[in-house]
């Protein structure tokens, strides 16, 4: 159990709930009530029925041959493009919707960086007839306006966050002051990030992604466990759930793969891992990219969902035990990724699982070594960017 | 003693605390600020030290912090200009800022810039009680600093009682589920949460802040604590009149 957090939310020296404290009679709510809400019978099932006949999981886990031909090692993809809302986002949120309802809560608030947590908050406050109010970096608005317009049609209203570099880590600024002046809403944050118990709650609703894994490995391959998992890392929710079931099984090799943008030392990357330093982010103590002086440095990647200055205090606990390998993959490289897996295994990947696609050439890999990538989202949300660069 | 508490032995009514950001509106302008409040009514003065994310905060204060830190303010030159006036200066500072500042400053080296500068009293919204009683009371108690908690409208009788027992300068009783930001008015449901709190019987001071923006507001407050603070408002008048109405407007929020 070296890799659940203990009562006050702490991965080793990572974690806590760093919240002013108007905020702290909602976080407590949560605390007290999430395990006990998830772990109940009526939960289980109400959450394993949508996401079987609504969100059409399990996704599938597909050998892509060729892929394996290419790299030399038995290569398998965790479609979780394949989902309802095209990316492994809508696990969590079912599942927060079902807590927040259990809660009592009528009135749901996130915030959204590609638009793929939006669109997948939105969907689900449709489904349950919630009010829900969504807030975007004005930047990242306009760079993702096929996914604005889906959250508008889906009902939700969409705040442009207009403060700092107005992307993720705003647009989270944003929805905490929102939060802290309606304390009656639900909070139903994205990632592995935030205030416990955001990151533990967030990561359990992701590891059906692993748990999954399990018995399709079982299935294909006779065992249980691959080699090696590879999964891209913004705040790190698929990646949370793509190594959740196996953080106890050291053999099994995790790498997470961070955006390094125009070059880890470019001065314009999202590579937290390697540039960021110990500190407090969005009420959580992590790694963070941030000047000397404490300022948080705005992330620059190709991917509106990996920009981001932090990483999920599990993450960092990850990173700091080595339990995790963190690599990371530049713009370019991510775009030659996604260009090849869509010729040759006809698979358009979102940009941000294009990364954790983007380590393949760089790994040593053994022809007997079976590879699991979480490919997280589609690419239909990037086709501008895709288009753009093909010319 | 703690120099607020200080203060409170002296006078136990009607306290004006003036809370601005350090280096706006101009870099320098932190000390002129504080000799200009000095010679005012006003009883004890927060520095806010200007951070990227101020997640309390309301939309005056991120863009005064905005502007300081595109004037070139950090912490060296804000402790560099506070211990300029240290011998000088008779009006008690209390520092306000992020948790992130001080944990990547250093913690020990912070609290010993704090102390060098005379300061005694800190505020940081987002150090809530547990991770202070776990990692941060000792090291405070180390450096003679003591930090202020806030209760707000929705903090448990039992969760006030703690942090009454924890206080040694006042409790910062924020005035509604809110941000920082004037709003010009106080409501009657306010003035129940200021009721309630006032007949918990509490040893701590008692001072008001978020949405205590002019005389009327301040007074109204002070009828339910020891005092209030304006933050907002003020900056507001700085940006609009910058040192030179330091004075006036104090003396509007004075006159009765």
């Amino acid at each position: 159990m070296k890799f659940q957090p203990d009562n006050n939310g702490y991965y080793g020296q990572f974690g806590g709930a760093f919240i002013p404290e108007l905020l702290y009679p909602n976080v407590k709510e949560l605390e007290d009530n999430y395990i006990q809400i998830i772990e109940s019978e009526s939960f289980q099932k109400e959450y394993k029925d949508l996401l079987k006949h609504y969100v059409g999981r399990p996704s599938p886990l597909y050998l892509a041959k060729r892929l394996s031909q290419k790299y030399g090692a038995t290569i398998y993809l965790k479609r979780e493009d394949l989902n309802h809302t095209g990316a492994h986002k809508v696990n969590n949120t079912i599942g927060q919707i079902l807590i927040a309802k259990h809660l009592g809560k009528t009135k749901i608030i996130a915030e959204t960086g590609a638009g793929q947590h939006g669109v997948a908050t939105a969907t689900v406050c449709a489904l349950m007839d919630l009010e829900c109010v969504v807030f975007m970096g004005e930047t990242d608005i306009k760079r993702q306006a096929p996914n604005v317009a889906r959250m508008k049609m889906l009902g939700a209203k969409v705040v442009p966050a207009t403060s700092g570099s107005k992307t993720l880590k705003d647009a989270t600024n944003e929805a905490i002051r929102y939060w802290i002046q309606h304390p009656d809403t639900y909070y139903l944050i994205g990632s592995v990030v935030g205030p416990h118990p955001y990151p533990d709650m967030v990561a359990r609703l992701q590891a059906v992604i692993s748990e999954e894994m399990k018995v399709q490995l079982k299935e294909q391959t006779g065992k249980e466990n691959p080699n090696t998992i590879i999964a891209c890392v913004g705040g790190g929710s698929n990646a949370a759930g793509a190594f959740y079931h196996y953080l106890e099984d050291e053999e099994v090799e995790l790498i997470a793969v961070e955006a390094a943008g125009l070059g880890v030392d470019s001065g314009e990357s999202a590579a937290t891992s390697q540039l960021g330093e110990v500190g407090v982010i969005h009420g959580s103590k992590t790694i963070l990219m941030q000047d000397e002086y404490g300022q948080i440095i705005e992330p620059y990647s190709i991917s509106a969902g990996l920009d981001y200055p932090g990483v999920g205090p599990l993450h960092a606990f990850l990173h700091e035990t080595k339990r995790a390998m963190f690599m990371n993959a530049t713009d370019k490289e991510a775009l030659a990724a996604a260009y090849e897996l869509t010729k040759i295994e006809g698979i358009i990947p979102a940009l941000e699982s294009a990364h954790a696609l983007a380590v393949l050439p760089k790994m040593n890999l053994q022809k007997d070594q079976v590879v699991v990538v979480n490919l997280s989202g589609r690419g239909d949300k990037d086709l501008e960017t895709y288009i753009k660069h093909l010319e | 003693m703690n120099s607020i508490q200080n203060i409170f032995n002296q006078k136990e009514n009607d306290l004006l605390s003036i809370f601005f950001t350090a280096g706006f509106p101009k870099l320098d302008d932190t000390t002129k600020i504080i000799t200009e409040l000095s010679n005012t009514e006003v009883d004890f003065i927060e520095v806010g030290l200007p951070y990227s994310d101020p997640l309390a905060d309301g939309p005056t204060i991120q863009h005064s912090s905005d502007i300081a830190l595109k004037n070139g303010m950090n912490l060296d030159v804000v402790f560099e200009q506070l211990s300029s006036i240290k011998d000088t200066n008779k009006t008690p500072l209390v520092l306000m800022g992020y948790v992130n500042q001080i944990i990547k400053y250093g913690e020990d080296r912070f609290c010993q810039k704090v102390k060098d500068c005379g300061i005694d009293t800190v505020i940081i919204p987002d150090l809530p009680m547990v991770e202070y009683e776990n990692h941060y009371q000792q090291l405070f108690d180390n450096y003679g600093i003591t930090n202020v908690f806030l209760i707000t409208p929705h903090t448990s009788e039992e969760r006030i009682r703690k942090i009454d027992s924890l206080t040694k300068a006042f409790i910062y009783m924020v005035a509604s589920a809110s941000i920082t930001g004037a709003k010009g008015e106080i409501s009657e449901e306010q003035i129940g949460y200021f009721r309630r709190i006032q007949n918990m019987n509490l040893k701590s001071k008692l001072i008001v802040g978020f949405g205590i923006s002019n005389q009327k507001t301040f007074s109204t407050a002070c009828e339910y604590a020891n005092g209030a603070i304006i933050g907002s408002a003020f900056i507001r008048n700085l940006d609009k009149d910058g040192v030179k109405g330091v004075s006036d407007f104090i003396s509007n929020v004075k006159k009765c």
